[in-house]
């Protein structure tokens, strides 16, 4: 180490950086934040915790000048602030390291560095050089100024983007979820480059939903629940389990319909199923687990542990590694290797998959086309070589329509122009229409309101009794928890834990979502 | 010899006409806008700057020299900049489809010359073409000792000043895009531009500035087609158009390098007219469908770097990778 640094509360003073007083945020009708007031010291590391959608990011937007405010007041260093834009946030000393790095790829580090800066009309890259070697050699980082984006890996892109903060001297750092893509010695060696910041008194505010590190970096916790703030907990008061059930919440009741599993047959069964990214990450690291006719089989997990790379694998929409394995055991018929068939070839042996993306549309269903051609769409290999047959996929809207209710002025209204629930009926109805054996829908019921989302645990329910393997990937706990019959926790592309949904809680959870192992590691 | 001689020459006048549209697209290019408009801006310029030297020179016996030079080379970059206003306002601020608003940019500009050029010659009454002979002569004033220097002088120093200012505004804008502040700030707005919002960058601002700038300039090569190439007439026929797309084709020739459109400019002139020249030159006899066919040499080179630049990969050598593309700031 590079630098001796005081340990939390000792030789540190304890002036507050950042203060936000009653912060609301809302997107249509959509509340984001609501109410939040919370400190960030100086000097020190605050991890802000919460489960996916509880308005971490967007908070720290505000802070970052991303987004305004619609209510509250922020304070900086005591000095009550209006931040309107990112060049607001760095004149106060803000600067945030997002997700998706904001780098130009053509440009070298020093070019990136000074892009946008004030300054001199002509650039003089020597003289930025110096200064980011000698950032690099305070905080102990290692760059090459010279080395264009598009030739470095994702660690040295996160490294340069907290070069490029610190060099507009920036005292207050955000990091979201700087951690995510990053190998446990990258991690490693990011946070020794944290604790220097913290040792020079900077304040660094880490969002993540990774518990062990949160109890490593931080000094205190502060936690978000749905757009809430819950509390800040000193770390060194806090342990792994109150985290995570503050973090997670009460159990809401909802009273969803969920019916005893009958004739539970063997549907599929995966095995050490891995893949990895077009980056070389690993999204999906042996995969192993069975799924039942009869049954939910519900899916949870932080957003991006590999549950659109596991249903795309079982759909044969993506590249798995070698040695996996997915088979599939029809009725009466004999076990098949799903690894290797085409999409097509899955389809026809009975294994449909609906995913809801975040933008509704951009998965399975065309938005400028109307339910008839949109059901096509799955049938467009039969019937005639030239001309179309509208005649059946016709009946099959219709009868979607009026089995699910979908409200539409007519069945050639593109799609695109129905409500979101709407949608979402129109591209789960169409794979159940298909009689399939196995059920895969992800995000179903994403951005419904509660009758719609009702509706869709119904037509789940249904395929249920009617003998068909669903397998549901959801975002809420609670709904988990009360539609399925088994949870299957993914945490970073491994199965965290696989348990029963009827006496499961919702802290065990969300230990095994944060943490391999979850309760038990 | 002459024939040789007389091929470079003309090649180097086509050439720089070719250069200034491919200047001017470059620098839209860069801020990340594919203006398919060019050749309509090159009329929209061409037209403006002959006509105002025209309605001058019969305003006055006396033209004053300056003047003579000022008017229609200013009246020929504001009327091409206003046309980029119009494109910029549309993909800009309304985010239009690039390539169809561009296309439109042509037609109306095609157009408006084409309708100026009527009643241009309504006042002259002539059949085929009007003339501005006196902001010719200035704007073709070479330097008087020409005919002693031989060769050397025929090639090099027989042109107007603009044909000097060409390659003089080609290192002016490799200087910009690659030595100043507000150079890497115009890169990152065409390359990323989320990313240069979020560094404070004003996306808008760089986009509207970029693409008037570049439409001025290629109003300036149109203007220069007229003066120079066409010797100060403006006829109802000319093939202005054809220039226009082969500046938009240089762009990726150059590989979006100013520098690069220097040469490249020439060659494209030379490949061009290798049809009628290299006929001369050679003693061969060739039809004149032929001659035709040999036009699209330069058009045939380019997809042929097209072809060698992607499969060499070199992410240098792309375009902006956010051209073509609107930018919406993030928002839910």
């Amino acid at each position: 180490m590079l630098f001796y640094y005081a340990k939390t509360g000792e030789g540190m003073n304890n002036e507050i950086a950042v203060k936000l007083t009653g912060i609301t945020k809302r997107f249509g009708t959509v509340t984001a934040n609501s109410g939040v007031t919370m400190d960030v010291r100086r000097g020190e590391v605050l991890a802000l915790l919460g489960e996916n959608g509880s308005g971490k990011t967007t908070l720290m937007n505000m802070l970052s000048g991303i987004y305004f405010p619609d209510e509250g007041e922020i304070e900086i260093n005591g000095k009550k602030a209006s931040i309107r834009s990112p060049k607001d946030a760095f004149e106060l000393g803000i600067g945030m390291i997002h997700q998706h790095f904001k780098l130009v790829d053509v440009f070298t580090a020093a070019e990136n560095v000074v892009l946008g800066l004030p300054g001199g009309m002509l650039l003089n890259l020597r003289e930025a050089k110096e200064k980011i070697r000698s950032i690099c050699e305070k905080y102990g980082f290692e760059t090459d100024p010279d080395k264009k984006v598009y030739s470095m890996s994702v660690s040295e892109k996160q490294t340069l983007e907290i070069i490029k903060v610190l060099y507009r001297g920036a005292d207050i750092l955000i990091l979201d979820e700087p951690t995510a893509v990053l190998t446990p010695q990258e991690t490693e060696r990011l946070f020794s480059v944290i604790r220097n910041m913290r040792a020079d008194g900077k304040s660094i505010i880490i969002i993540t939903h990774k518990l062990h590190e949160v109890m490593e970096i931080s000094d205190r916790v502060a936690i978000l629940r749905r757009g809430e703030y819950i509390t800040t907990l000193e770390t060194k008061d806090a342990d792994e389990k109150t985290l995570a059930e503050a973090m997670v919440g009460e159990k809401l009741a909802l009273n969803i319909d969920r019916p005893q599993p009958k004739g539970v047959v063997k549907r599929l069964s995966v095995k050490d199923l891995s893949c990895v990214s077009a980056d070389g990450v690993p999204t999906l690291s042996s995969v192993s687990f069975d799924a039942f006719g009869g049954e939910i089989l519900g899916i949870a997990g932080i957003s991006g542990c590999g549950q659109k790379e596991l249903l795309e694998s079982i759909a044969g929409l993506q590249k798995t590694e070698p040695g996996s394995s997915i088979i599939y055991s029809p009725d009466g018929g004999e076990d098949e290797e799903l690894v290797g068939k085409s999409p097509r070839e899955i389809r026809a042996l009975g294994v449909a998959l609906s995913f809801v993306p975040e933008d509704r549309l951009g998965m399975g269903l065309v938005g400028s086309m109307g339910m008839t051609d949109n059901m096509m769409l799955k049938s467009y290999g039969e019937g005639s070589p030239v001309f179309l047959h509208k005649k059946e996929p016709q009946d099959l809207a219709e009868s979607v329509r009026e089995d699910l209710g979908v409200v539409t002025p007519s069945l050639a209204t593109p799609v695109r122009r129905l409500s979101g629930g709407n949608v979402q009926k129109v591209l789960v109805g169409r794979e159940i229409a298909e009689a399939p054996s196995v059920l895969m829908t992800a995000y179903a019921v994403r951005g419904l309101d509660i009758n719609t989302s009702y509706a869709i645990y119904d037509l789940l329910n249904e395929q249920k009794k009617k003998g068909v393997a669903v397998i549901y990937v959801g975002e809420d706990i609670d709904v988990l928890l009360e539609l399925c019959d088994r949870i299957l926790v993914l945490c970073g592309g491994r199965v965290s834990g696989i348990v029963d949904a009827r006496s499961a809680t919702k802290e065990e959870i969300g230990l095994y979502m944060t943490k391999v192992g979850g309760p038990n590691a | 010899m002459n024939s040789l001689i007389s091929w470079i020459h003309s090649s180097i006048i086509y050439g720089t006409v070719i250069m200034f549209g491919a200047l001017g697209e470059i620098m839209t290019e860069k801020s990340g806008h594919l203006n398919l408009g060019v050749p309509g801006l090159m009329y929209l310029g061409g037209f403006a700057g002959f006509a105002s030297a025209f309605v001058y020179e019969r305003s006055t016996d006396n033209p004053n020299t300056l003047l003579l030079i000022l008017i229609p080379l200013l009246c020929a970059f504001l009327a091409a900049m206003l046309g980029g206003l119009l494109y910029s306002f549309l993909t800009v601020t309304l985010r239009a489809n690039q390539n169809v608003t561009g296309l439109a940019l042509t037609s109306l500009g095609v157009g408006i010359g084409t309708f100026g050029s009527a009643r241009l010659l309504s006042v002259t009454g002539s059949q085929s073409y009007s003339v501005a002979s006196a902001t010719s002569a200035v704007y073709t004033a070479n330097i008087n000792s020409v005919a002693n220097l031989g060769a050397f002088g025929q090639i090099f120093l027989s042109y107007g000043f603009l044909t000097y200012a060409a390659v003089l505004l080609a290192v002016l804008l490799h200087l910009f895009l690659m030595h100043t502040r507000r150079g890497l700030n115009l890169r990152a707005v065409g390359e990323n531009p989320g990313t240069a919002d979020a560094a404070g960058i004003n996306v808008t601002l760089y986009k509207y500035i970029a693409t008037c700038f570049g439409g001025g300039i290629c109003g300036i090569g149109g203007f220069y087609y007229i003066i120079e190439y066409s010797s100060g007439k403006w006829s109802s026929q000319n093939s202005l158009e054809a220039v226009g797309w082969l500046a938009v084709a240089l762009v990726i020739f150059s590989t979006w390098k100013p520098k690069n459109a220097i040469w490249a400019s020439y060659l494209f002139a030379l490949l061009f007219w290798m049809a009628t020249n290299l006929p001369t030159l050679t003693g061969i006899r060739i039809a004149s469908s032929v001659t035709e066919l040999l036009k699209m040499t330069p058009y045939i080179v380019t997809i042929l770097v097209l072809i060698i630049a992607s499969t060499r990969k070199k992410i240098e050598n792309r375009g902006p990778a956010s051209l073509g593309l609107s930018y919406f700031r993030e928002e839910r």
